[in-house]
């Protein structure tokens, strides 16, 4: 099989992963979006490995450990999701927004300051 | 000759000073000894040194100050008859004003500080007639300065009291600048501070530069002494109380100007450009002044002007080579002067007002102040310089001076050839001299006569109804509000009336004292002193002139005063004179008919104030304008301008700061990718 299938593969999933992370606004759901990254990555690895006949299997060994720690951080991401819920009454992410600069209402701002941040690493 | 008298001299009262400020706030009792008996001491010592010095001889010492690697600075005494003479004229008047300013500002809260300072300008008067080093003279001069400036400023709550004393202390700095350099100058090209170093220099003709020298030191001298550019701030200093003007601005520091120049007598002598351009300032300050004091209403200030003619006086005779006549009449005057003052005192007090004009309509003020009255009448005669008062002879001498030097004989008396006196300079004090001494007479007569001898004053029904008390200045002329520390009814407390006659003593008898070549021309120069035929023909008949000028002017404007019409020379002043009370329009001026058109000028010193306020006040308090917009608006924007830039920069961080997590990502998202690609490109 031609390495590319999976590399694109790969890579549209890592975007659904990066668009769900920064733009879905139910934290579940953005931790659903870091898994998607993750296996994209772990599919990279699993091509490559295969691609490279590397003897070792450095590549699929490394996707054991991926796995492992996704579970590990997916645990965590829950329960944290879960505590924030119970406190605040909503999984918005939009929402938890309590580490924000208190003197501006961060939730009507937040998308001219992404620009303007932007504008400034741009230029 | 024991060193230590001398010492003591200018020592006690300094440490009478620091004495008088340490207790005087907590024990009241002590301030008044503490003020008197130092200064009197000193005054003691100051004559005993004279008396041990004796006539013809110079005490000189000197230890050695510091190493300076140029010219040494020297702490030491150079004591001659003129230091022993002024010494002792300083003491006698230091110590009348201390007992008669124990009555004058007896219930003055502040009176500790102003005897305290009184004392510290004693020790400085001291020290520079008897340092015998240029710099150390300097330190006395510039504590002189620092004195002046604080005892002008006694009445702080006045505003006019400050802002002459600010006046006096810039005017007389803008000559010390100069002075400070005349001085370096002099050191330089003497190679020594010390007075006997330099003279000796002078003598062989060792100075490099001597009219640039004498012209230097003229500033100084001009600051000091109130000679004609500098002369503002006297006139202003009469917002200090009556004692001060008497002490300071009559007796003692308005001589140590004219005193530096007698003792550096031999350097003017190098140059006859400076002897002119000083006989030109004696001329015209003696004229000048005396004009503005015909036309002045303030007592105090008729004296100030007064003051200012008289050291013109001085500063002729030095131009004419005599520093003998100068410093006879330096000693005439500050007896008869600080006399006229501390009267006028006493006189203000009785009428609680500073203005003749009031003056004579207060009822009975002659009998009310008999002891004032006379002394000031004794005094002004001395003045006007009628035999056989001490004024006559000093101020023949000085006319003498000058005719001599207009001969091309200047009576230099062994200090340098009669040929380096200018023939110009002799005459230019000659005429002017006669002319202010015509002057001079007429002021007194009216001052004597105005305040003293207005029918309104004898027929004291016509002035009762008036009020005394009417504040009669003209708006823009300063006026020097004096508290009233005395109790009217007892208008002459004991210790103000015995100082009048004790200073009455020298006024009358001084003189004589220049008749006999071994008197007091043994103590200072040698020289004769005693009045030529001309000069005292002529001087004694132009005073006498004067006076009888004075008196028919104002008996004519006294009689149109009683024939109910207004003078002729009032009616064209009644615009300007429109705002001004309706007392000035009572009272018989012979000043207003004497001077004429030129009234209006001379009350206000020839407008040479308002000439200062448009050439220099106005500029520098112009630029001080600008540089404060320069501070405030342009340094002052860029300190700013950083503050707020740093505001804004921080703000606009701020606004990356949503506390959404979203936002921070994407953030991070861009950085990457745009790292990537310029990573990769």
């Amino acid at each position: 099989m031609h390495l590319a299938y999976p590399v694109v593969l790969a890579a549209l999933l890592f975007s659904v992963g990066v668009y769900g992370v920064l733009a879905r606004r139910n934290v579940v759901l953005v931790l659903m979006s870091v898994e998607l990254m993750l296996n994209a990555v772990n599919l990279n690895l699993v091509a490559f490995d295969a691609w490279l006949r590397d003897s070792l299997h450095a590549g699929q060994a490394l996707t054991l450990f991926t796995i492992t720690i996704a579970a590990a951080e997916i645990g965590l991401g829950l329960a944290i999701v879960l505590l924030l819920f119970r406190a605040r009454g909503t999984a918005d992410v939009d929402r938890a927004t309590a580490l924000g600069d208190p003197a501006e209402s961060a939730a009507e701002e937040a998308p001219a300051g992404a620009e303007a941040l932007k504008g400034q690493a741009a230029a | 000759m024991n060193l230590a008298l001398p010492t003591l001299v200018p020592v006690l009262p300094a440490l009478g000073a620091a004495a008088t400020l340490a207790v005087g706030k907590r024990a009241p009792g002590l301030a008044r000894p503490l003020a008197i008996v130092p200064v009197a001491v000193s005054a003691v010592l100051a004559l005993v040194v004279a008396l041990q010095l004796g006539t013809g001889q110079v005490l000189e010492s000197a230890t050695r100050l510091t190493p300076t690697g140029g010219p040494e600075i020297t702490l030491g005494f150079y004591l001659d008859g003129y230091s022993s003479l002024i010494s002792v004229l300083v003491g006698l008047v230091a110590t009348c004003v201390q007992v008669y300013s124990t009555a004058y500002l007896k219930d003055d809260l502040r009176y500790p500080s102003y005897a305290a300072l009184v004392s510290l300008f004693t020790a400085a008067m001291f020290l520079v007639v008897y340092s015998g080093d240029l710099i150390v003279l300097l330190v006395g001069w510039e504590v002189m300065g620092i004195c002046s400036y604080f005892l002008i400023g006694h009445h702080w709550e006045s505003a006019d009291a400050r802002s002459a004393s600010l006046k006096a202390f810039l005017v007389t700095k803008l000559g010390d600048v100069p002075f400070l350099f005349g001085i370096f100058l002099l050191g330089a090209d003497a190679g020594s501070f010390r007075v006997s170093d330099v003279l000796a220099a002078a003598g062989e003709g060792r100075l490099g530069h001597p009219t640039l020298i004498a012209l230097l030191l003229l500033a100084g001298v001009a600051g000091k002494s109130a000679q004609f550019p500098l002369h503002t701030w006297l006139p202003d200093a009469m917002a200090g109380p009556t004692p001060v003007s008497a002490l300071i601005h009559a007796a003692t520091m308005v001589a140590a100007g004219i005193y530096l120049v007698a003792r550096l007598l031999p350097v003017f002598l190098l140059s006859g450009a400076a002897l002119v351009v000083l006989a030109v300032m004696a001329a015209v300050t003696m004229i000048g002044s005396a004009l503005c004091a015909l036309a002045q209403d303030d007592l105090k200030r008729v004296l100030a002007y007064s003051t200012v003619g008289q050291l013109g006086y001085m500063a002729g005779a030095l131009a004419s080579g005599d520093r003998e006549a100068s410093v006879f009449h330096l000693v005439s005057h500050g007896a008869f002067k600080a006399l006229l003052f501390l009267a006028a005192g006493v006189v203000i007090h009785a009428a609680h007002t500073n203005s003749i004009s009031v003056m004579s309509r207060t009822p009975g003020l002659r009998k009310r102040v008999p002891d004032a009255y006379w002394t000031m009448g004794i005094a002004l005669v001395a003045l006007i310089g009628l035999p056989p008062f001490s004024g006559f002879f000093s101020k023949e001498a000085v006319l003498t001076a000058a005719e001599h030097a207009a001969n091309g004989e200047a009576l230099t008396n062994g200090v340098g050839p009669a040929s380096a006196v200018p023939q110009a300079a002799g005459w230019i004090v000659l005429i002017s001299a006669a002319l202010t001494a015509l002057l001079t007479a007429a002021y007194a007569a009216r001052l004597f006569l105005v305040a003293f001898h207005s029918p309104a004053a004898s027929g004291a029904g016509l002035a009762a109804a008036a009020p005394v008390t009417l504040p009669d200045h003209e708006a823009g002329a300063p006026y020097s509000p004096e508290p009233d520390e005395a109790d009217p009814a007892t208008a002459e407390p004991p210790a103000m009336r015995w100082p009048l006659w004790v200073l009455a003593i020298p006024t009358m008898a001084f003189g004589v004292t220049s008749l006999r070549s071994d008197w007091l021309p043994a103590l200072l120069d040698g020289g004769s002193l005693r009045p030529s035929a001309v000069t005292a023909v002529t001087g004694t008949g132009l005073a006498v002139v004067g006076a009888l000028l004075a008196y028919g002017a104002w008996r004519s404007a006294t009689a149109r005063l009683g024939a109910g019409r207004p003078a002729p020379a009032l009616e064209g002043r009644v615009p300007e004179q429109a705002g001004a009370p309706a007392a000035e329009v009572i009272v018989a001026d012979p000043g207003r008919t004497l001077l004429g058109p030129l009234f209006g000028p001379a009350r206000h010193g020839f407008g040479v104030d308002r000439l200062y306020t448009a050439l220099f006040v106005r500029p520098v308090a112009a630029a001080a304008l600008l540089v404060r917009f320069l501070d405030r608006e342009v340094v002052e924007t860029y300190v700013r301008g950083t503050g707020a830039g740093a505001n804004l920069l921080g703000r606009a961080v701020r606004l990356a700061q949503t506390g959404n997590a979203q936002t921070y990502l994407s953030a991070l998202l861009a950085g990457v990718v745009l790292l990537a690609v310029l990573v990769a490109v």
